[in-house]
């Protein structure tokens, strides 16, 4: 037990965060109920992806100031693709983008290997690039998105064999989002590509002695970012409808979700779990100064001030136990 | 390819070569090992040892020259490919993944699991649960697990690369009875070492390499260690020089006020009652085997920690260290035994030295650059520093990284330092030009407070030595009577004899 509490203490103490935000949201707004939920879980999913995607890069000891470029490309493709599409052909389409997406994340990843250029450098380079391809790819906001994708992530889960009173309240968006990292996450972080992946952000010199080809591991950890982006972008589709070339305020909210996830900048430790609970802590967060009518400008200042205190207490926790 | 009808060679390394820009880092390097062979690899440093050991492992590829192992001609591309052929190094830093648990690092390597817990066991080992994080397990237990999994793999070829350094004696002694067990059933052992007992203990032959070169492969025998220092010195050193050295150093009897005095100093369970006195002009040893406490004192009078009794007292008045800041104030100046906390890795020789007095300047006017190059130009001339790769601190040699360490505070003047094992991993003929170093600060009248691990240290640099043990001060021993023998009784916590017992 102690043990468990030892590992998962940051997850559990974000969901306690979450929690305590969701109650006081109850509380400024007594009907905030199902339908505020689900609107939270679709405005956080294309976040929980662009976080998602940082993640993995940053526990490989990298990072990708890309993301948010990517996920427009994969966005606007998925809309150009699905206009005036048949409903099957979408099927396609989705599959398309998630390639590309796994592509424009391994060109990343080889580039930094191949180029030795810092990380940093070298996606800060592809930021600009990926936002041109995006608006080469669609000018203006425009293009479809197929019904049955947009239903996905609409309304609340309904299950033939559960009664409505059980699931109501459980966005579909949610759900969406979960199972798209859970089969993406799960299997990787068991396999030996998910601990290579760790071991290079955790000690590269110590993983290079241990046998693992490290730029390899590099590029699928680029290439595992750009299918989150992917996703990501698809959401975006699906979402509006349209495709929109311009790339969101991803990139910057998925650094600070990362790090309030408990993920360790310099690589190695963390999982994926912290830092969606982080993105929707993030989005609670901004819903809670709205209904309370604070000056927006004043929420993104609350917004930092709560991540440098999170992360500080972390880490006087963490040292505490260290020392007993 | 066999060696005149003799048992095929299982590792034939020939005519390496290996070239840095402009710098030679090996020139005519070789080594050969059959079946069950323990081969020492020794040379000074900037012998081109470690570049010769990145080869043999993969980590380079050589210039000219060929790597055989097992017959098999293959100039190795990285650590994976060596390991499937047959080689597997450890290191003298543990090459686990610190932010995985044991388990998940067997599982990245391939290790067999019952093997592993096998050969952990036999190494010592009893307590290991394989799902604690490697960055949570102590230092010398990360070198056992590291020893395991290579023996794990069932490795034709062993490299130990500076293994046992500051493994605590009793794990020492497991590993070289485990390793000399796997040799006498054919297992190849490549053993890079500065430790002369060691090699002697396990070794048979001992190849030296010296400027690039291998210049001999010696039988292990009575008299092989002056032999082996000649031959990485390079030049001709009558036998029994060391003991010379010993003789010539003179121990000094210091009285009147300590410049420092440590009274009854405790922290929780590390330190209890620690007590001694440390005099301008002396040379204190501090000998103690891992872990009896002596880092929590070092760190106590660095100012690092704050001991939670006792009383420091400097040149007789009472001082109380909450910062490092507070202790440098009173002239206490600590080098640490990893020489990156102490140098600019990146910055120039010059400026490493220049340092300690340069950053003594209140004022923000320019440096004295006339005045700094020339007093730096004298420390490198006497510290004898190879100068080549002065640019960047980094690329010196780790002997030549130490001499900067300590040489800096010859250049500034010091009144109190603190030396936590300079020594470290440094070849022969630096660390006796060390030694002179650190008696030449205590003739400027420096105190200086010398930590080892290599117990002969003490009668070569010492006036007396302080032995812990269990975080207690156990003796204080002129540095006369402080041979090995006596040293390492008392390291262990036994009485001394009889005799000396009355003398103190």
């Amino acid at each position: 037990m102690t043990g468990f509490l030892k590992k998962h203490g940051w997850t559990l103490g974000l969901l306690a965060i979450l929690l305590t935000l969701l109650i006081a949201i109850r509380v400024v707004q007594p009907n905030f109920g199902a339908s505020g939920l689900e609107s939270l879980a679709r405005a956080a999913l294309p976040f929980a992806f662009a976080t998602a995607a940082m993640a993995v890069v940053v526990i490989a000891g990298g990072i990708d100031l890309s993301v948010a470029s990517m996920m427009a490309v994969t966005g606007v493709t998925a809309a150009v693709l699905m206009d005036n599409a048949t409903e099957g052909q979408a099927v396609f389409a989705v599959i398309a983008v998630l390639l590309v997406g796994i592509a424009m994340g391994a060109i990343n990843g080889a580039l930094i290997v191949l180029t030795k250029v810092p990380d940093i450098v070298v996606t800060l380079a592809m930021l600009f690039v990926w936002e041109g391809v995006a608006l080469l790819i669609l000018s203006t906001p425009g293009g479809g998105a197929a019904d049955w994708l947009r239903s996905i992530i609409a309304g609340p889960v309904s299950l033939p064999f559960l009664p409505e009173a059980w699931t109501f309240w459980l966005p579909n968006a949610f759900i969406f989002m979960a199972v798209a990292i859970a089969v993406i996450w799960l299997p990787l972080r068991r396999s030996k590509l998910g601990l290579s992946i760790y071991a290079i952000g955790s000690d590269d010199t110590a993983a290079f002695r241990s046998g693992i080809a490290i730029g390899r591991t590099r590029v699928a950890a680029y290439a595992v970012a750009g299918l989150f982006c992917a996703l990501g972008g698809l959401s975006l589709t699906m979402g509006t409808g349209i495709g929109e070339p311009v790339p969101g305020p991803y990139l910057m909210a998925s650094v600070a979700a990362v790090v309030l996830g408990g993920v360790v900048l310099g690589g190695g430790r963390g999982g994926l779990l912290g830092p969606i609970i982080a993105v929707f802590i993030l989005r609670a967060i901004r819903l809670l100064l709205t209904l309370m009518a604070v000056d927006p400008n004043v929420t993104t200042i609350v917004e930092g001030t709560i991540m440098v205190v999170v992360v500080m207490l972390g880490a006087i926790l963490m040292m505490r136990e260290r020392r007993s | 390819m066999t060696d005149s009808g003799a048992e095929p060679l299982l590792l034939d390394a020939q005519s390496v070569s290996k070239r840095f820009g402009a710098v030679a880092a090996l020139s005519n390097a070789s080594l050969h090992l059959r079946r069950g062979e323990v081969v020492a690899l020794m040379g000074a440093n900037g012998a081109g040892k470690s570049t010769f050991v990145k080869i043999l492992t993969g980590a380079l590829r050589p210039d000219t020259g060929h790597v055989q192992i097992k017959g098999v001609d293959r100039r190795v591309g990285s650590p994976a490919e060596a390991r499937r052929s047959g080689l597997v190094p450890v290191y003298q830093e543990p090459s686990l993944i610190p932010d995985l648990t044991v388990a998940d690092n067997l599982r990245l390597g391939d290790t067999d699991e019952a093997a592993f817990r096998h050969w952990v066991a036999e190494l010592g080992v009893s307590d290991l649960n394989l799902g604690e994080m490697i960055h949570r397990l102590p230092l010398a237990t990360l070198r056992i697990l590291d020893l395991a999994r290579a023996l794990a793999s069932k490795p034709d070829v062993l490299l130990l690369d500076e293994m046992t350094a500051a493994l605590p004696t009793d794990l020492v002694e497991k590993v070289l009875k485990t390793v000399r067990a796997q040799a006498d059933e054919g297992l190849a052992v490549i053993f890079v070492s500065h430790r002369f007992p060691e090699i002697a203990a396990l070794c048979d032959r001992a190849s030296v390499l010296r400027d690039g070169e291998t210049v001999g492969d010696l039988p292990i025998e009575d008299g092989v260690e002056d032999r082996a220092v000649e031959l990485m010195l390079g030049a001709a050193l009558t036998p029994g020089q060391l003991a010379e050295d010993r003789d010539a150093h003179v121990p000094q009897t210091a009285t009147g006020t300590p410049r420092l005095k440590v009274s009854g100093i405790g922290l929780g369970g590390k330190l209890t009652d620690v007590s001694f006195d440390l005099h301008p002009g002396e040379v204190l040893g501090v000998v103690a085997l891992e872990g009896q406490g002596q880092d929590e004192l070092f760190d106590i009078l660095a100012g690092f920690r704050r001991a939670e009794t006792g009383t420091l007292e400097v040149d007789g008045t009472t001082r109380e260290f909450t910062h490092p800041a507070d202790a440098i104030a009173a002239g206490l100046t600590f080098v640490p035994g990893n020489r990156a906390e102490a140098l600019l890795m990146d910055r120039s020789v010059r400026e490493n030295i220049a340092l300690p007095f340069s950053a003594r300047l209140r004022a923000w006017a320019g440096l004295p650059m006339k005045r700094e190059a020339a007093r730096v130009a004298e420390a490198i001339e006497r510290l004898q520093i190879d100068t080549r790769a002065q640019g960047e601190v980094r690329r010196l040699s780790g002997g030549n990284q130490q001499k900067v360490t300590i040489g800096r505070w010859i250049a500034t003047g010091v009144e109190t330092l603190l030396l936590f094992d300079p020594t470290r991993g440094i070849d022969v003929r630096t660390k006796r030009q060390i030694y002179p170093l650190v008696r030449e600060l205590a003739a400027q009248g420096a105190a200086v407070l010398f930590y080892t691990s290599e117990l002969e240290e003490v009668q070569l640099a010492c006036d007396r030595a302080v032995v812990m043990f269990g975080g207690r001060v156990v003796d204080i021993i002129d540095a006369a009577e402080a041979d090995e023998p006596t040293l390492m009784r008392a390291a262990y916590g036994l009485p001394r004899n009889a005799p000396a017992e009355a003398a103190s």
